[in-house]
């Protein structure tokens, strides 16, 4: 059985951001400049799931657009899922807006799926998120429930192969990003059904442990995986906090290496995790118990994520404990076969690196998050601004890409200092005047001197060149710059990069932005 | 334990193991013809571009490296030295702690530059450079004026200074810098204790470090003819 909550980013979005309107006001998410999810309304309009925002505005110009915040859905979530678990036990989340629930014992208890049906509907209408829509659906398998759900049918016992067959053979990954998906597609396979009828020896030999896995999801028969056992215990791994800490991103931080070790300690025995059981204790004895499932291979940054959502939703909700976390533990559920030890295969890090990267760990501890930082090459035009500092253990992703040709910049080679923020500089002619740079980018007397703003030195220049104007964003008042650029040579043979903002009405405002040391 | 000569110096030292030293840039090779030995502490002063080329192509050949408490260093400067950036980690403000935290990066990063503070008392100096002997790491000790203004990290076994830039291409508001010639003196203990210069293109047209070599001195034969 699947509970559903359709476009659950959507509702998440509404819901942290206190949204007094009515529910008919058209509203999307967006990642990354694309639609992931939009409401009914916005989907009447002619908004779709992979539209850029402009395009999405275009066709609905009152469209309420929101940033993705998976932690708060994960925390709105955390009542859906208590109220779940109020009417039956052992309730898997697959993703926030997206439950599993095994219904045989249920079914038992109430009587019939019929009563387990409404007990879960007045268990869910019972919420005080009123704007929640929840569809569920029953069937063989976790997979076919959530399609049921989609649909809002029940499927007889049996009948899941059937439901199936002729679905389209991309729903088995709606974000269209699996390669899987295409090759079934160019092998002719289009639906479902056609590719459970393959033999499941050969598909594992042709797509591997994933692809058996989505045959078995295809056929209806992923209630009860093939290779899947109850591992042994060892795999389970513990954390005990000490002091117990009741910040998620510190829980998060101290986590990392249980993940690693947890993911690492299967992949040693040729096992990669699908599905886990995430178990925190507070140090007064509260627990929350969650199972996570997830469609492929759980890696150390999936567990990482659910962890910091479970504890969001656990730290942050209703049911919150009366201290701080102190035990963490992570059981395995389900396992699959893996081909190979994937981090050494893909990672490449070897003992050095792992050595490094924990030394580094360590320092971070020391002197707090921030202190140490991970540098990367970006786009722009200014030296600052080409170079981007991030802490140790964050994605060291570009702002700006840097293989564009960014016209304006200043060629190799670059200076090796940068002064951040730029120091201001007062720039003087032979006479002591301040050296100003004409709206045509033409400097009338020539820089023969600098010093700082206080006055203290003076430093007198041999040689320079420039002006070199950079007008960039004039579109946008908020963050436009018009700069001429410099380079100044100075009698000890030091060079620097300066800047002069262009266009300012008081007097030309040098800045010393760079060192050539 | 070692195996002497027959005048009784020291061949091969069996007592230590050694471990390969650190490849450096050909160019950087007149100065310290073995390479960055691992273990020791190579005090660098008068140039950032200096620390980056002698860093980089360790770097590039899969050490690590540190930069603790120096100014901020351009990536794209270090890129173009040739750095890799993926084993390059920063520690702008180490702080009061800064012992305990260049003593952790010395167990695992195989370069670890500072900046020492004003005053670094000699105790921790002579700890620092212990563990970089134990752990095979090479401390580099970095700074910004020329040695002349006192010797703030004794314990260092190779002195490398960079004195009197001169940049090339730029004129009187006109040109660009393209390339600096700068003298570097490398003077030290042991095997280093006879000082060597050398004047180098650092950086080099289009960045990174090149040889600079001279050109001849122009004769004038017409007065030997005459």
């Amino acid at each position: 059985m699947a509970v559903w909550c359709p476009d659950w980013p959507v509702t998440a979005a509404r819901l942290s951001a206190d949204l007094s309107v009515d529910a008919e006001l058209p509203t999307a998410v967006i990642t990354a400049n694309r639609v992931i999810a939009c409401s009914h309304a916005a989907r009447v309009a002619g908004v779709r799931r992979g539209l850029r925002r402009r395009e999405a505005q275009a066709r609905c110009p009152n469209l309420a657009v929101f940033p993705r915040d998976e932690l708060a859905e994960a925390r709105t979530f955390e009542p859906v899922v208590l109220a779940l678990e109020s009417v039956a036990p052992a309730v898997e989340v697959t993703r926030p807006g997206l439950a599993a629930i095994g219904v045989r014992g249920p079914t038992r208890y109430f009587g019939s799926e019929t009563g387990v049906l409404h007990a879960l509907s007045r268990a869910v209408a019972d919420l005080a998120t009123s704007t929640t829509d929840v569809l569920i659906g029953i069937a063989d398998g976790a997979f076919a429930a959530e399609l049921a759900a989609r649909r809002g049918l029940v499927i007889p016992h049996g009948g899941s192969p059937q439901f199936l067959a002729d679905l389209p053979v991309n729903t088995l990954d709606p974000s269209g990003n699996s390669p899987l998906i295409g090759l079934l597609r160019r092998l002719g396979l289009r639906t479902l059904g056609a590719f459970a009828e393959l033999p499941a020896r050969d598909v594992l030999a042709r797509f591997g442990p994933e692809g058996a896995w989505a045959h078995r999801q295809a056929g209806g028969r992923d209630d009860r995986p093939v290779a899947a056992r109850r591992p042994p215990v060892e795999f389970t791994a513990t954390l005990d906090l000490e002091p117990p800490v009741d910040r998620v991103d510190t829980v998060a931080f101290s986590a990392r290496s249980l993940a690693e070790r947890f993911i690492g300690d299967l992949a040693g025995h040729g096992l990669a995790c699908t599905c886990l059981e995430l178990q925190a204790q507070s140090e007064n004895g509260e627990e929350t118990v969650r199972r996570w499932r997830h469609a492929g291979v759980l890696g150390p940054v999936d567990v990482l994520d659910r962890i910091r959502w479970q504890l969001e939703g656990w730290l942050g909700g209703t049911a919150r404990p009366t201290g701080g976390v102190a035990r963490l533990r992570l059981v395995p559920i389900e396992t699959v076969p893996t081909g190979a030890h994937q981090q050494a295969l893909w990672g490449g890090s070897g003992a050095e690196d792992e050595r490094a990267h924990r030394a580094l760990a360590r320092v971070q501890t020391l002197l707090g998050h921030g202190s140490v930082l991970v540098p990367v090459v970006q786009g722009g035009r200014g030296p600052g601004q080409r170079t981007r500092l991030t802490p140790w253990g964050d994605d060291p992703e570009p702002i700006r890409p840097p293989d564009q040709p960014w016209p304006g910049r200043i060629p190799a080679p670059v200076p090796t200092v940068l002064i951040d923020p730029p120091r201001p500089i007062q720039v003087l002619d032979d006479d002591g005047r301040p050296v100003r740079v004409t709206d045509r980018g033409a400097v009338p007397m020539p820089p023969a001197q600098f010093g700082f703003e206080d006055g203290s030195t003076t430093i007198a220049i041999t040689s320079w060149a420039g002006p070199w104007p950079v007008d960039e964003r004039w579109w946008d008042p908020a963050s436009a710059r018009h700069v001429a650029r410099f380079q100044l040579v100075d009698v000890q043979g030091r060079a620097y990069l300066v800047s002069c903002e262009m266009g300012a009405g008081n007097g030309p405002r040098w800045q010393l932005e760079a060192c050539y040391d | 334990m070692a195996v002497r000569r027959l005048d009784g110096s020291t061949a091969v030292d069996l007592t230590r193991r050694v471990a390969p030293a650190l490849p450096i840039h050909p160019a950087l090779s007149p100065l310290l013809p073995d390479g960055i030995r691992r273990g020791s502490t190579v005090s660098v002063s008068g140039s950032v571009s200096l620390l980056l080329a002698l860093i980089s192509t360790a770097s590039a050949e899969g050490a690590w490296c540190a930069l603790v408490g120096l100014p901020t260093i351009s990536a794209e400067a270090a890129a173009e030295y040739g750095l890799d950036l993926q084993r390059l980690a920063i520690v702008p403000q180490p702080g009061a702690s800064w012992t305990t935290a260049v003593g952790a990066l010395l167990d695992a990063v195989d370069i670890v530059a500072l900046r020492p503070p004003a005053r670094a008392v000699p105790g921790d100096v002579r700890r620092l450079a212990a563990r970089a002997r134990n752990r095979d790491a090479v401390l580099m000790p970095y700074q910004p004026g020329t040695a002349v203004n006192g010797e703030t990290w004794p314990a260092a076994d190779v002195r490398l200074s960079a004195q009197g830039g001169r940049w090339t291409g730029i004129g009187a508001g006109h040109g660009r810098l393209r390339q600096r010639r700068l003298t570097v003196t490398a003077a030290g203990r042991g095997s280093a204790a006879r000082s060597r210069s050398s004047t180098l293109w650092l950086p080099a047209a289009g960045g990174g470090v090149g040889t600079y070599e001279p050109v001849a001195p122009v004769l004038d034969l017409t007065a030997r003819a005459g």
